[in-house]
């Protein structure tokens, strides 16, 4: 378990790796990546019950990352809790990697192929029904971008989620606010979107989804409510960490020039200097 | 040919068989259970069915989320319905993540009969050839559909299973061997072959009877691995019976018949050879043997064709 100290420090790191590897592929989803660092972070360091040794436990804690365009991030935090070995991810993007930009199970860690929008809740009931079934205890989690929503899919599986009772799955929207054409609300509206979730037949607890206390304490908490499937609306700022990336739909996916990754590597280190 | 009962009443009986065996069998479907004979299944084993509603899309994703824990998953949903609404998923949650889900489309091809193109499955060997990662069956009568559900019971990867909801006639024996990915010889014939699939095999089988009582010796071949294909039958078949006429409840487009082209052309021998199946258009209104009968999937259309083909074409063998 990490101190608060310790996760902010990871959640920096994570930053600048994602930014040397989005860099060095001439690919990737940075805006969203850096927005939902410190959701993986907690998860990972802090919450759940699993390792590269218990990754094939059946009794293991699951995470599905339905965003699956933002795989950096992912890639970073299973690398940092010794998936494999980190140098690998100099491969991502490159002719025969199996570091693709969106989660396959052909990486250590990734429970499930992602990358088509709307399809990680659905396979993450699953997962959690099976728990209930089998009288098992482990718990799974899933990370849905907020552009996402527009996918009824995720309305279907929200239906099912409830039915279920699957107070052992934790639903964790990334609320930018951004999708790559611009702000969701201009987009395709989402609000009240709480309410929507409610009305689904979640728990929903909104937290401050870049502060990783924050998250500790309402990760710490689930079952939110015997019987109903957890919600966590995170609201988040995409592009979190470094000053001009930060809620800028252009920032979606674009790849920093030399000149931008330099002024981001001085603003991680001010943020390092700062945490200590 | 004697009657057999409904592909679809066999896989309820069968799956029900197996899950009173294996508490890991699960049967998922979207409202269903009615139309897929599991009703009384439902009622056996109420812990071993999981409802989700009229939402096939739904039905992929969770199935594949419960078999990544290790549940033999039946996901049982209209063929029609399954293989389109819920396409992608197909794709992606079960076929490219390599979860062993068992997709059971029922009352498939033109089943529905006067019920319209919205519940015609005409599509989905064509659809699901081009995903790479799930085999594709599609029993012939009682026997095949029997042990392609056991078969298909103990299985890592995806498969696509389909039937229709008609009784169909018996065409194999009692000393039948079942194995996936291996074309079964429903008769043995020298001067041409049908290579039919699912419930168009006992027609093909009583065309060759009728062409026999002309002097027309035919093979068939139950073709009921789409994918894997049986190459080599295939070839053998072409070799030893100089002409080929495949048949398939599905678009003449991407099905059966073009995969049996496709071996030919590549590997030879290329001798005459014919599609049956239905036509690049709006299906005319009937019943399942209406349909059949109007494109010709019927002992005289297919007899009718066999002998043109012999007659038209001299064999290159």
């Amino acid at each position: 378990m990490l101190t608060d100290v310790e996760l902010k420090a990871k959640s920096i790191e994570y930053r600048a790796t994602i930014l040397r590897i989005i860099k060095q592929a001439r690919a990737g989803h940075t805006g969203g990546d850096l927005s939902s660092v410190d959701i993986l972070n907690v998860l990972y360091n802090n919450i759940l019950r699993v390792s590269p040794e218990t990754f094939a436990d059946p009794n293991r804690d699951r995470y599905v990352q339905s965003k699956g365009h933002t795989v950096e991030v992912l890639y970073a935090v299973l690398a940092d809790r010794g998936f494999f070995p980190a140098q690998e991810l100099d491969t991502l993007g490159k002719y025969q990697s199996h570091f693709i930009g969106h989660p396959t199970r052909s990486v250590p860690g990734i429970e499930q192929n992602t990358g088509a929008l709307g399809h990680g809740l659905a396979v993450a009931v699953g997962m959690a029904l099976a728990a209930k079934l089998d009288r098992r205890d482990y718990r799974v989690y899933t990370l849905l971008g907020d552009g996402e929503l527009d996918e009824g899919s995720n309305w279907e599986a929200s239906l099912a989620a409830s039915h279920y009772k699957l107070d052992n799955l934790t639903v964790i929207i990334d609320r930018n606010g951004l999708q790559i054409t611009g702000s969701t609300e201009k987009v395709n509206p989402l609000e009240p979107l709480a309410d929507k979730f409610r009305a689904f037949g979640y728990a929903v607890q909104e937290v401050d989804g870049n502060d990783t206390q924050a998250l500790m304490d309402v990760f710490s908490r689930t079952p939110f409510e015997t019987d109903k499937p957890n919600l966590v609306l995170a609201h988040t700022v995409k592009g979190k960490g470094i000053s001009f990336i930060e809620n800028a739909a252009k920032w979606h996916h674009r790849v920093p020039t030399d000149e931008e990754y330099a002024i981001a590597q001085r603003e991680l280190q001010q943020a390092r200097e700062q945490l200590s | 040919m004697e009657l057999g009962r409904a592909n679809l009443d066999v896989f309820a009986d069968t799956v029900l068989e197996l899950a009173r065996q294996d508490r890991d069998v699960l049967v998922v479907t979207s409202d269903s259970r009615g139309s897929g004979k599991l009703t009384h299944y439902g009622e056996t084993l109420p812990d071993q069915i999981i409802e989700l509603g009229i939402a096939e899309q739904n039905v992929i994703g969770i199935s594949a989320g419960l078999a990544s824990a290790g549940k033999k998953v039946f996901a049982t949903s209209p063929a029609c319905f399954i293989t389109a609404r819920a396409f992608e998923q197909i794709k992606n949650d079960v076929a490219y993540s390599d979860q062993p889900v068992r997709i059971v489309g029922i009352s498939a091809g033109v089943s529905y009969g006067a019920l319209g193109a919205t519940h015609h499955s005409l599509h989905d060997y064509a659809a699901l050839r081009a995903v790479h990662n799930i085999t594709i069956i599609a029993p012939a009568d009682n026997f095949e559909a029997r042990e392609a559900i056991k078969a298909i019971h103990h299985i890592d990867h995806p498969v696509y299973i389909r039937f229709g909801k008609a009784a169909i006639p018996h065409v194999h024996g009692a000393d039948s061997t079942f194995t996936i990915g291996k074309a079964a010889m429903v008769r043995e014939g020298h001067d041409l072959t049908f290579i039919a699939c699912g419930e168009t095999v006992p027609v093909a089988l009583a065309a060759a009877e009728l062409l026999a009582a002309q002097g027309i010796e035919c093979r068939v071949l139950s073709m009921h691995t789409i994918k894997p294909l049986d190459e080599q039958a295939i070839s053998q078949a072409a070799r030893e019976t100089g002409a080929i006429i495949t048949v398939e409840e599905h678009s003449i487009h991407g099905g059966l018949g073009e995969a049996c082209a496709a071996v030919l052309m590549q590997q030879g021998p290329v001798v005459p050879f014919k599609i049956v199946g239905f036509p690049d258009e709006t299906m005319v209104t009937g019943s399942q043997k209406e349909i059949f009968n109007h494109y010709g999937i019927s002992p005289d259309g297919l007899a009718q064709r066999a002998r043109q083909l012999l007659g038209d074409q001299q064999p290159t063998r």
